[in-house]
């Protein structure tokens, strides 16, 4: 082999090196700056974040979490100034617009209700894509590459072109609005993904290890727990991942679907425009909560999201 | 331990057959290998003893129990495999330890005994490793303690030396060998390596094409060739074959091959005119100048010891082993000696042996045709 072939071998040069970095550099400033701005407009008042030209310093303020997590209301001045001295930082910012604190906003519930959907239709995607890529990878299935392409296939239209029925069916079988219905939803449609993901995994993990425990006395359900899932933890966070992600940010269906009880964040944050005029401190203040969550779980996870997205580009 | 006892087994995935119609028997504590070519069966056959594969006909028992239906962890066995499996996300002492906790041993126990074997394999130094930083010899001595430890009724390894380099193979060869004088397990080892089987194995199987072409100790099989196949395959370089005709009758003790009277082993049939090969161990030869069987010098292979000598007669190449003083020259013309009594005769149709005074029937082991 010449070593003038399409992989190179010679280590890059200074130059190179420099200019790569460069590059990434600008990338990820380009990338990073809406989230910064997102973070920093949390933390304007509500004139500082429609001030032209755009504030780049400005005194921070946690108008926009106060009004994220209460619902107020106006009053007269005559009627602040008679009520005692303000019992928190948010009652004192709010007074300052002419208003008291009425109550807590639906804002923490509904966070609650993402956390509860994508996590549960998280782990019911990873838990059948674990199953079913081990029976896939490891068993004779009939008819399994067309069964594989029925799973896969469930992914080629939007999932929203099939939005009004499943809206019908929901409204049919009393899912619309039910945490259930959303969790069923999410790991329908992420179940095709962690079957696919996940099988990649397992056909890499040599057989010989189930083999061998099986022959060292454990039933084949006891030498997948202990022998292959261990293995394929890298896999399943991986998949875990690309399953949160998706039923995180999941905003369409969240839209049409819950209205209520079983509401996600994502559709409720833009409601919060609409509330008292265009709060856009209170809903940055929403979006950057609401990207926590991911944040910390991604940032946990980081290594195996790595390997994940390049999985099979690099044979152990 | 126990015996192995294999009747008429038989393997076939889809139209494609695996294995066909194998019996033998492996006694009690012996040493017993499987030897092929790969996708000879050989692998196969180990899989449907240890229950990893279901056989589509015939039975299997162990120690006279009929466990051919038997799911692998109900057969008390234990198998060593090629790349030896050894759980990269447990340390040595838990990937030892593991067939004992299938049992429900407690932790107490299941110390002592790991102890126990890893000291038996001089591996107890390394018990509290991670599996993925040891060296291929370390590696395989850890799978054996995983096997041992349980003191099942047999061993079946697979091909356990085959990813581990020449050094390290020769050693563990020994060491192998060694362990099963110690504790006189009985042992199926698979492997495509006729080294290996040849220095190890109390008894050799030769299969081809999913059919035992021989069942024997390394000897019988060397000096007894029951096919044309065996005769091939074992020896390096293997056994010469110079073609000639016509029938043969018993009692007869001289063929004519390429116009020179050889004289051979007494042989025991009668056999119809058809083609038919002397089949000649390369050490069984002889440079002599008074031969009618004549050559010419093609090459040489200089081994320290012995060379070996590629002459070129009219029936093709023969390669001789012959002492490395002799001096030889590429063109020159020799004669050659054969070591009568050592010879075989095969029927070339067949391939099988011709019964003569060293082949007699009963020595043959079991050759399968048609």
């Amino acid at each position: 082999m010449s070593l003038t072939s399409a992989h190179s071998v010679v280590a890059p040069s200074a130059t190179s090196k420099r200019v790569a970095g460069t590059i990434i550099v600008l990338y990820a400033l380009i990338s990073i700056v809406p989230l910064l701005w997102i973070f920093a407009t949390s933390f304007k008042t509500p004139p500082d974040s429609i001030a032209y030209p755009p504030k780049i310093l400005f005194q921070p303020s946690v108008e926009g979490y106060c009004n994220l997590f209460s619902t107020r209301t106006r009053q007269t001045p005559e009627y602040i100034n008679s009520l005692g001295p303000a019992t928190g930082l948010c009652e004192e910012t709010v007074r300052k617009r002419n208003m008291v604190i009425a109550g807590p906003s639906n804002f923490m519930p509904r966070f609650i209700n993402s956390l509860i959907i994508a996590f549960g239709s998280t782990f019911c995607a990873v838990f059948l894509g674990t199953m079913s890529a081990y029976g896939f990878s490891r068993f004779k299935v009939p008819l399994a590459d067309d069964l594989l392409f029925f799973i896969l296939s469930t992914r080629m239209m939007p999932p929203i072109a099939v939005a009004i029925p499943i809206y019908l069916m929901y409204r049919e079988l009393g899912l619309s609005d039910t945490a259930l219905g959303m969790i069923l939803l999410y790991t329908a449609v992420n179940v095709s993904l962690a079957v696919w993901l996940l099988k990649g995994f397992i056909d890499e993990i040599p057989r010989e290890y189930e083999e061998a425990a099986m022959i060292d006395g454990y039933t084949r359900l006891q030498a997948f727990w202990r022998t292959v899932l261990p293995q394929a933890t890298t896999g399943i966070a991986a998949t875990a991942i690309f399953c949160l992600i998706f039923a995180w940010n999941e905003y369409a269906f969240a839209a049409l679907l819950t209205s209520g009880t079983a509401q996600t964040a994502p559709p409720f944050i833009p409601t919060i425009i609409g509330e008292g005029g265009q709060d856009w401190p209170a809903v940055a203040a929403g979006t950057t909560i609401f990207l926590v969550p991911i944040l910390v779980f991604t940032i946990l996870l980081r290594k195996q999201l790595l390997r994940g997205i390049t999985f099979g580009a690099v044979r152990k | 331990m126990a015996e192995i006892r294999v009747e008429h087994l038989r393997k076939a995935f889809g139209d494609f057959v695996a294995v066909q119609d194998s019996s033998f028997v492996v006694r009690d504590g012996e040493f017993f290998v499987m030897l092929g070519p790969s996708g000879c069966g050989k692998t196969t056959t180990l899989r449907m003893i240890a229950g990893l594969e279901l056989p589509t006909g015939g039975k299997i028992l162990l120690g006279g129990e009929d466990v051919t239906m038997r799911r692998a962890r109900e057969r008390d066995i234990a198998f060593v495999f090629q790349l030896f499996a050894l759980y990269p996300h447990m340390n040595v002492r838990r990937n030892i330890g593991f067939p004992l906790l299938a049992q429900g041993m407690p932790g107490i126990e299941i110390r002592q005994r790991v102890e126990e074997t890893a000291k038996l394999l001089r591996i107890d130094q390394l018990l509290n490793k991670s599996v993925s930083g040891l060296a291929g010899g370390d590696r395989q001595r850890v799978a054996l303690g995983r096997a041992i430890v349980r003191r099942p009724k047999c061993f079946l390894m697979d091909e356990p030396l085959g990813t581990l380099d020449t050094e390290f193979r020769d050693l563990m060869v020994h060491e192998l060998r060694e362990l099963h004088n110690r504790i006189h397990a009985t042992t199926v080892y698979v492997t495509h390596d006729q080294m290996e089987a040849m220095s190890m194995a109390d008894k050799i199987a030769v299969m081809n094409h999913g059919v035992i072409e021989q069942f024997g100790t390394p000897r019988e099989i060397y000096d007894r060739p029951a096919t044309m196949f065996v005769a091939d395959f074992i020896g390096s370089p293997p056994m010469n074959f110079l073609g000639f005709g016509g029938g043969l009758s018993k009692g007869a003790r001289e063929i004519v091959v390429q116009g020179a009277k050889v004289a051979v082993p007494e042989v025991r049939e009668d056999i119809a005119s058809t083609d038919m090969a002397l089949g000649i161990r390369p050490e069984h030869i002889r440079f002599d100048d008074g031969s009618k069987l004549r050559g010419a010098i093609y090459g040489t292979e200089y081994l320290g010891t012995t060379q070996i000598v590629a002459v070129e007669t009219s029936g093709g190449i023969i390669k001789a082993r012959v002492p490395a003083e002799i001096r030889l020259n590429a063109g020159d013309h020799v004669g050659l000696a054969l070591s009568s009594a050592r010879l075989s005769l095969f029927e070339k149709g067949s391939g099988r042996a011709v019964r003569t005074a060293i082949h007699d029937g009963a020595s043959q082991g079991k050759a399968h045709h048609g």
